[in-house]
């Protein structure tokens, strides 16, 4: 039984996936198209679901059948109790719809910013390094390396209790983290690029150091930066949404997925009666994972086409 | 043999500057522990005594060897919480989550590799293909995710495990095994994701180097290509691999704990940030940053030790 | 020979290789035969196809080709049908191959001999100990120094040059019916080469054992092969024995590859005596950290003039450059710029510094950012130098087009990732014009290109240099460029000058040890070359030559 819905589930997004992928191939220009047509299917269904969630999450308002902190005088509904709750009401009578719609905008928008930060702090840093070298470099590698010694979920948490537990400092501090792996990934990349003959061209012309940057470095690492980004962005939003899952993460009252999970975790042990109250907390926590999933799915296919593996 | 006396005093550097970034964080708290400590009923005198009490009158570079010089010791002070000693709370805790991380990693560390080398092996086929998108989701999911999928099917749909892991020491070895299973499960799935695909990816590597089709072009038959050719140079970089991810246990385990109840460090740990129990934080994140540079460490001192170059030198 | 027994025949050959998901043909059906003790060379240019041709003859294809048509035979037996047991069983025991780095090729993990033994030992040929003895034998026979105890050192710690020999010997373990040899000099010096390609020739024949040589070197081939066969893209051009193919080639691809050797633009008069030269190196050392690489050098160059840079690997010649460009400040000694002594770190010198002496490199490919357009590349030094603009600065850039021979219409908008290796080198040129220079440092531009398009290049640099009056700092190790090119010759060992002079004076007897060392060295197309050269040397010497080496 179990069985036979997974390979539902399965076809379904298979074929959702090639004609999402169909539709691309026919509606964009020829290079596009060709590009495109060259998309295994995983790829074409992560594209399609990220899609799926950029929409969901600019949009919310106009999906979400309330406000985001819209209190009603019915608490603890279970789904099906009351038509106008299609989730059901948490313990204080919001719809779970509603929170369900909104989390997906705060937990990926919050997610974004801090990738965001992390990668202008982490990238401009590892350029630098590469490009000046000598005791900045030394300084900046040594200061990541000590950073880097320390778990990051350990550190993250460390930190939020130095600082108090706050939306604000939760991204401050996850973007600073998580600039140390930009960092590694961006000093890596550059340090290949400024041994080629076109930088030393470019410096012994009389260069200065934004050009040298902006114009000769930036072009070449554009590729492996953007894959990176989609890796550091599934790290970064499965670390808030495991921070939120411990409570201490996005803080009350803006919905996320992570304090989702855990305030509904207990309807799990409902699944001999009713399977769909049962659900209610893998739904946040399979909307993280199918996010993650989908992003994965993209990054491994322009990984695998930059790389130009042959096998 | 001089590369690993560097690589160890390297990573004795690396704990001493983890220790001091450890201690030397809480000194950027805004305010005074003391004042923290006691909230809104701060007198100047009470904060006075709190100050004495715990030393903060004294200068933060005394303090700091103090600290460490008594963390050395296994002595982490005092909690701000119960007022216990810290120590004694974490010495069961510790126990458990190494009992737990161990579990995971028996099972994981030979179904990875068996997996991650016939992956290899047949890459391209349907089974790798498989064996990618099946890893690729599981390390996309939030531990919780997976964890609230095996509860769901393992212990509430079909009883199989407990739900909570109720541990104590006085439980014998196999229902303490059984207790632990569904968070060592939920690791293992994690875990094993990773390191399969890190060994996939080292072992095509090795493949294809000049060496490898030069033994083919030997005549040489295929099984005698991985074990006498490939093998020995596939050892540091598969020693890096379960090193690198028997360290990622350790930020596993934090939330795996906290969702099965699990009376480790992880949750020890989670439930003192919430009440800002600095000495318990403190000493915790030594503890898992210490764990994770010594795994880390003895990863990089045995590829030294496994790598032909390096231990016959010119 | 030729009424000999045939030993392999290929009819037909096709193989196709993968890019991307299609698979494009790479070879289109070449014929070969092989009698036994022939030694066959395949030469061609880089995508020829030989090395995949060589392979092919043992029946194998490399990861991403395959081959869609004709048959292999070897000796009788179908290889392109045989089951993998049956080529196992052919494999190491009676096709043998050497491929062309060898330190790439011994598995790091075992020690030479335990490699060396293993073919005998799995095809039953003969047991380990015999074979160990075989090998030490085999490593005399090959002069490898000391070859009782060599065998049991590890790959690293063994010379590139004795690690080709040693791989040789592995070749030679079961006494194979066909050796293929894969450019297996390619990576070495050419005083290295000598000694390789004296062991390899003399153990094939010794062992009357049937080789394909593959090789782009032609001086090579003359001597190694019995015959020549000349690929073109994936098809063969011609194929002759190899004195016919050297006195009488037929077809213009093979008589233009010949002819690229006879480049000799005409002398040029003399320096005025009293002349301040361009650049002038005075007494330079200079170190890497703490290792000194540089030992007192001095030479000068004069305006419209090439002095050429002669040394090996490590003989210091980049090293130099670096010091005269500013990359890397001398510890001793000075640059002079028309008799100014330039600042020694290049951050320190100003624009009118560096516009004077420019740069052109060896490898076109990294020399140019491949997300940039031509028309960057070539206008951002002509707006940072002169100032130019807008119109300006187009006209100026497509000027400079016109110089290097490339139609500006056509290619102002290109990438460089939408050149050939030969237009992507002109660009460069390009881009050290630009800056309008009195100086140019041209480091091994040609080493990275083929033949012809390498004389191409170098007519360009020679007429350029005429009509600008450039000077010229050529570094190469390529002594037929130099008798082409130079006016004047400063030869390199490690790091040290050990002579210089005018080109005619240089190449005339008597020189300096090394230097005479160096050019003889140099493979010639005579076929005799080599025979001639080891007679000239004496065998014992070679050897003496092989063990100092050490």
């Amino acid at each position: 039984m179990i069985w036979l819905y997974i390979a539902l589930v399965f076809v379904v997004a298979a074929a959702a996936a090639w004609m999402f992928r169909f539709i691309l191939v026919s509606a964009l220009p020829r290079q596009g198209s060709l590009l495109m047509s060259s998309m295994p299917l995983t790829a074409s269904f992560g594209l399609l679901m990220i899609l799926c969630y950029v929409v969901l999450a600019v949009f919310s308002p106009v999906f979400a059948p309330y406000g985001e902190a819209e209190v009603f005088d019915k608490f603890n509904a279970l789904p099906g109790d009351d038509p106008r709750f299609l989730l059901g009401t948490d313990q204080i009578g919001r719809d779970l719809l509603t929170r369900l719609i909104y989390g997906g905008r705060n937990t990926i928008g919050i997610a974004f910013v801090t990738t965001v930060l992390a990668f202008l702090l982490g990238a401009m840093m590892g350029f630098l390094a590469a490009t000046v070298g000598g005791w900045l470099d030394q300084l900046l590698s040594r200061t990541v390396d000590a950073l880097m010694a320390i778990p990051q979920l350990i550190f993250a948490l460390l930190l939020i209790t130095i600082f108090g537990q706050s939306t604000i400092n939760m991204i401050l501090v996850i973007a600073v983290l998580d600039s140390t792996r930009v960092f590694r990934l961006a000093r890596a990349v550059a340090v290949n690029i400024v041994v080629m003959d076109y930088i030393e061209a470019a410096q012994l012309r009389g260069e200065r150091l934004p050009y040298l940057i902006f114009r000769e470095i930036l072009p070449n690492a554009t590729a492996p930066l953007i894959a990176e980004f989609g890796l550091r962005f599934c790290f970064v939003f499965l670390l808030i949404a495991s921070l939120s899952f411990l409570g201490l993460g996005i803080q009350p009252p803006l919905a996320d997925w992570g304090t989702m999970v855990r305030d509904l975790s207990q309807f799990i042990n409902f699944a001999s009666f009713d399977l769909l109250i049962a659900s209610l907390p893998l739904m946040p926590a399979g909307a993280i994972a199918l996010l993650t999933v989908s992003v994965n799915f993209v990054v491994d296919w322009m990984l695998h086409k930059s790389s130009g593996l042959k096998e | 043999m001089s590369l690993v006396a560097k690589r160890l005093a390297l990573g004795a550097v690396t704990l001493f500057v983890v220790s001091l970034i450890i201690f030397g964080a809480v000194e950027l708290l805004p305010g005074d522990f003391a004042e923290e400590i006691l909230g809104q009923g701060a007198t100047p005198e009470a904060v006075a005594a709190i100050r004495q009490e715990l030393g903060l009158d004294r200068t933060p570079v005394t303090r700091y060897f103090d600290w460490l010089g008594s963390a050395v010791q296994g002595d982490f002070g005092v909690s701000f919480g119960n007022q216990r000693s810290v120590a004694e709370q974490l010495a069961p805790r510790f126990g458990n989550t190494l009992f737990l991380a161990l579990v995971a990693a028996c099972i994981a560390v030979p179904l990875a590799l068996v997996i991650g080398v016939l992956a290899a092996l047949y890459r391209n086929s349907i089974f790798d293909k498989v064996a990618n998108m099946t890893t690729l989701t599981s390390i996309s999911s939030p531990e919780f995710f997976v964890a609230y999928i095996l509860i769901l099917f393992l212990a509430v749909m079909n009883p199989v495990f407990p739900s909570l892991s109720n541990i104590s020491s006085d439980l014998d070895f196999w229902t303490r095994l059984d207790r632990t299973m569904l968070p060592a499960l939920t690791l293992t799935l994690v875990v094993t994701a990773h390191m399969m695909r890190m060994t996939r990816a080292a072992i095509i590597n090795l493949l294809a180097s000049p060496y490898i089709e030069m033994a083919r072009l030997k005549g040489v038959s295929p099984a005698r290509v991985i074990v006498r050719h490939a093998l020995p140079n596939a050892l540091a970089p598969i020693i890096n691999v379960i090193a690198l991810n028997l360290a990622y246990l350790i930020t596993g385990v934090v939330v795996v704990e906290v969702v099965f109840v699990y009376p480790g460090v992880g949750q020890l740990f989670v439930d003192s940030v919430k009440i800002r129990d600095i000495p318990i934080v403190q000493a915790c994140c030594l503890i898992f940053a210490a764990t994770y540079i010594l795994l880390n460490l003895t990863a990089d001192v045995l590829s030294i030790i496994t790598n032909p170059r390096l231990r016959h030198p010119k | 020979m030729t009424d000999q027994e045939l030993l392999i025949k290929i009819r037909g050959l096709k193989i196709e290789g993968r890019s991307e998901d299609t698979w494009n043909e790479i070879v289109h059906g070449v014929d070969l035969d092989l009698h036994r003790g022939e030694v066959m060379g395949l030469i061609g240019e880089s995508g020829a196809g030989k090395s995949t041709i060589g392979l092919a003859a043992m029946g194998f294809t490399r990861d991403g080709c395959r081959i869609s048509d004709g048959t292999i035979e070897f000796d009788g037996i179908d290889l392109r049908n045989a089951s993998a047991g049956v080529k196992r069983g052919l494999l190491g025991k009676r096709i043998a191959y050497v491929a062309q780095s060898a330190a790439a090729s011994f598995n790091p993990a075992h020690r030479l001999i335990d490699q060396h033994t293993e073919a005998p030992m799995i095809h039953g040929v003969s047991s380990t100990k015999e074979s160990q003895e075989d090998a030490m034998a085999l490593y005399e026979r090959l002069r490898l120094p000391d070859p009782e105890n060599i065998g049991f050192r590890y790959p690293h710690q063994v010379s590139g040059g004795q690690l080709q020999r040693a791989m040789t010997a592995m070749a030679m373990s079961c006494r194979p019916d066909l050796i293929i040899f894969d450019e297996p000099t390619t990576a070495l010096d050419v005083t290295t080469q000598i000694e390789v390609l004296a062991a390899i020739r003399d153990i094939v024949e010794q062992f009357n054992t049937a080789a394909i040589y593959i090789t782009h070197d032609l001086a090579v081939v003359a001597q190694m092969a019995d015959t020549i066969k000349v690929l073109l893209k994936g098809d063969e051009v011609e194929a002759a024995d190899t004195r016919t193919m050297l006195s009488a080639p037929k077809e213009d691809y093979t008589k233009s590859l010949w002819a690229v050797r006879s480049f000799s633009p005409p002398p040029k008069p003399p320096v005025p005596s009293g002349e301040t030269p361009v650049i002038s190196v005075n007494n330079v050392s200079a170190a890497y950290g703490v290792v000194p690489v540089l030992f007192d050098v001095n030479f000068n160059i004069y305006r419209g003039r090439t002095v050429a840079v002669v040394g090996e690997s490590g003989s210091g010649k980049s090293t130099t450059a670096r010091c005269i460009t500013g990359l890397l400040p001398p510890t001793k000694g000075q640059i002079l710029a028309d008799g100014e002594p330039l600042p020694a770190n290049y951050r320190k010198r100003n624009r009118e510094q560096l516009r004077q002496a420019q740069m052109i490199y060896q490898m076109a490919d990294t020399a140019l950012n491949p997300k940039v357009r031509i028309s960057e590349i070539i206008g951002r030094p002509v707006q940072f130098y002169t100032g130019l603009t807008g119109n300006d600065r187009r006209k100026r850039v497509e000027a400079l087009l016109e110089q290097i021979e490339l139609d500006p219409a056509d290619y102002y908008n290109r990438l460089p990732t939408e050149l050939s290796g030969g237009q992507k080198q002109r660009i460069g040129i390009a881009r050290a014009l630009a800056a309008e220079p009195k100086f140019i440092i041209c480091d091994e531009v040609t080493s990275a290109l083929d033949q012809l398009v390498a004389e191409g290049i170098l007519k360009l640099l020679d007429k350029l240099q005429r009509d600008l009056d450039l000077a010229y700092m050529f570094i190469t190790h390529d002594l037929a460029t130099v008798r082409s090119i130079a006016d004047e010759v400063v030869v390199m060992k490690q790091g040290k000058v050990v002579e210089q002079g005018e080109k005619e004076q240089m190449f005339q007897p008597p020189h300096h040890p090394y230097t005479d060392l160096l050019l003889s060295s140099v493979p010639e197309m005579d076929p005799d070359w080599l025979t001639n050269l080891l007679k000239e040397r004496g065998v014992e010497n070679l050897g003496d030559a092989a063990a100092a080496r050490i």
